[in-house]
């Protein structure tokens, strides 16, 4: 594939990406990779942990796929991508030095620059601790020594042990003093965690739920559960921040796939705050 | 509502220019100035025996003595021997297939170096739609607000619209499915155009008052035979927009209707709505204002990519597809998108209902599902809810 950088025309459409190349790809489960991608031709503006990226197969098709690292200027894009459909798979089978195509950023992002030094705790649920990657970065990094025993908890939900991502990153995050909590629906050999919900392990973490902040994003069944029970644990609803998705085609507020109720989830999301009209929004079946 | 496109209205500026009358002439030469000044001129035209907007080169393409008769699941167009040119209502076709095309190529990209090439955009040339309804001006209004208000602009829509000429046609003729006098849109024009005009017919005289909207408006107007309206003509139009108000089918109670609408998400009239509907989408198709795309890509033989853009329809399963499934997989939750969406969220996420009251999605579903009787039996039974909860609803 001869792959020369292209000069990039100054005004392009929305739905037009740049092309990247895939610079490193790393196996992360069974169905799921973390590509690395630089521009080819010029760079996306910088991705903030919690927007996402549209990302092109060429010929296959384009996905939304949020950002998994947070990256400075210059360092290259991760995505990490779980192969579930025809234009996920096309991007996970793309062999480094191939090319891809990225538009975006696009939404809102977790706003970890606006937690300050309150306790965090990040639960996620299957994929959706790619989207939060970053965002535990750099909450560690944030973190400064004080009289409590931790500033961040991380818990983790897969189905089984095997579909867990990240598993020697989440033990330097451990080891950065992180407070880790890993658990999954359907155990296997040699597994000698927790089984279960990630809603039966919010109580054990050691945050102060009163003032701690929470970063949610799984599935939506799993958001809606661990919003609640933090709330009923005493968190503030303003401290809780959802990642929500819907059917994406655009990105821009165009093309009207990602309607859930009064809100366009590219345009007014994907982050939310767990407030009233988020949760009776989230109780409507079917929407 | 701010005019995003500045198309000028008919208050104050140019539009306090007293109105004038042009005979059938001064139409023909309307179309004609307009073509002089470089526009293709668009406006309505009899195919497949509905009204529906196409090229025009004078008078002589509009659609004299046809008349239409409307009614849920129904549409007729009729030829007639008399002189009215703007006899019917609307179509099926409306002013969006003219600003937001239903398939458009956006780029294509070659197979070895993959970059992707921008197709040129078709129907850039300026564009003069004459003969539009006022719910279509009002439609074109709230399309620029989810096109062109937001963060990203569709650049193409507005190059479209910016060069865009409007020369209305205020409506004596609405249809038993029209309710634009609910929506506020209609019948007579009140802003958003460059000429708006009133079609009079007395006898074998029939005469064209002409209001100006726009400094464009009255360059066109001053090259055309006009004569000052008179008192007669301004009480005729009044005339004929009182007759249209009456002719005009029941009406849809707006007051609260997003609030009403949101605490009704498990009314018991969304599943008897339901086992009507057939999901096929003929409403959002027919709408003027369901702007919703998908975005497709597609390779030839040769391995060249093309990016596609084609209208897309909240009845379309895949519409809210996520790995997983639809989202929303019954029709009693896409009806309920669609409706609420409409006449309710669509201020939230626009500042505008999405509704002109147009009627079209009456006229045009197979089964004749009136939007403005789901309403009302949504107000009237306001508060009940469906007495078991589905299985499988998420």
């Amino acid at each position: 594939m001869a792959l020369a950088a292209e000069a990039v025309p100054e005004v392009r459409h929305p739905l037009t990406p740049l092309r990247y190349r895939v610079v490193g790809k790393r196996r992360e489960t069974e169905d799921t990779v973390t590509l690395s991608l630089l521009p080819l031709d010029g760079p996306i503006a910088m991705t903030k942990p919690g927007q996402f990226n549209m990302l092109t197969a060429f010929g296959v098709g384009e996905v939304a796929i949020s950002i998994s690292n947070d990256p400075a200027a210059d360092e290259p894009l991760e995505h990490t991508i779980r192969a579930v459909g025809a234009v996920s798979s096309a991007l996970c089978q793309t062999p480094p030095g191939g090319a891809v195509g990225v538009r975006g950023p696009f939404g809102t992002d977790w706003g970890v620059a606006d937690l300050g030094q309150s306790d965090a705790i990040v639960v996620a649920g299957g994929i959706g601790l790619a989207p939060l990657r970053g965002a535990i970065r750099a909450l560690l990094e944030r973190r400064r020594p004080t009289g409590k025993s931790h500033l961040l908890s991380v818990v983790v939900g897969a189905r089984n042990p095997s579909q867990l991502l990240f598993e020697e990153e989440m033990l330097a995050w451990q080891r950065a003093g992180a407070h880790l909590q890993v658990t999954v629906d359907t155990a296997r050999p040699g597994w000698s965690g927790p089984v279960g919900v990630v809603t039966d392990q919010l109580a054990r973490a050691p945050v102060d739920f009163a003032t701690a902040a929470a970063l949610v994003c799984g599935p939506e069944v799993m958001i809606r559960y661990t919003a609640r029970t933090l709330f009923d644990l005493g968190m503030p609803r303003d401290h809780i921040r959802i990642s929500l998705e819907r059917n994406m085609q655009c990105g821009v507020g165009l093309c009207g796939h990602c309607q859930l109720g009064p809100w366009l989830i590219c345009r007014d999301g994907p982050v939310f705050t767990y407030d009233l009209e988020a949760e009776a929004i989230l109780a409507s079946r079917q929407r | 509502m701010p005019d995003l496109f500045p198309q000028p209205g008919g208050d104050g500026g140019a539009g306090s220019k007293p109105a004038r009358v042009v005979d059938r002439a001064g139409l023909d030469a309307v179309i004609r100035s307009l073509q002089s000044r470089g526009y293709r001129t668009v406006g309505p035209t009899v195919r497949d025996r509905a009204i529906s907007l196409a090229e025009i080169s004078g008078v002589a393409d509009l659609p004299q003595g046809w008349h239409d008769s409307q009614s849920p699941g129904s549409y007729r167009l009729t030829p007639g021997a008399d002189l009215e040119i703007f006899g019917w209502a609307v179509g099926a076709d409306s002013v969006k297939r003219q600003l937001l095309p239903p398939r458009e190529v956006v780029w294509r990209a070659g197979a070895q170096d993959l970059v992707p090439h921008e197709e040129p955009a078709a129907g850039l040339a300026p564009l003069a739609l004459v003969g539009v309804r006022p719910c279509e001006v009002a439609a074109l209004g709230i399309l620029d607000r989810v096109l062109g208000g937001g963060r990203v602009t569709d650049p193409r829509y507005a190059s479209r619209r910016e060069g865009l000429f409007i020369c209305t046609v205020e409506c004596g003729s609405p249809a038993s499915t029209c309710f634009c006098t609910s929506m506020g849109t209609g019948p007579g024009a009140e802003s958003g155009f460059d000429l708006a005009m009133t079609e009079i017919v007395e006898e074998d005289d029939p005469r064209y008052l002409v209001r100006v909207g726009s400094d464009r408006g009255a360059a066109v107007l001053d090259e055309v035979e006009s004569q000052p309206a008179t008192l007669r003509d301004e009480a005729a139009r009044q005339e004929v927009l009182a007759r249209a108000r009456t002719r005009m089918g029941h009406g849809v109670v707006t007051e609260g209707l997003p609030e009403l609408l949101e605490r009704n998400l498990e009314n018991p009239r969304w599943d008897q709505v339901a086992s009507r509907c057939l999901s096929c989408g003929n409403c959002t198709q027919v709408c003027p204002t369901c702007f919703c795309v998908s975005v497709e890509d597609i390779t030839d033989l040769a391995g060249t990519v093309e990016r596609r853009r084609r209208w897309a329809s909240c009845f379309e399963v895949g519409h809210s597809y996520i790995h997983g499934g639809a989202v929303r997989p019954t029709t009693r939750s896409r009806y309920r998108q669609w409706a609420t969406h409409k006449l309710g969220t669509w201020h939230a996420q626009f500042g505008t209902s999405g509704c002109v009251g147009c009627g079209r999605c009456i006229a045009w579903c197979p089964v004749g599902i009136d939007l403005r009787e789901e309403v009302s039996a949504i107000r009237a039974s306001d508060g009940m809810r469906a007495l078991a909860p589905r299985p499988g609803g998420g």
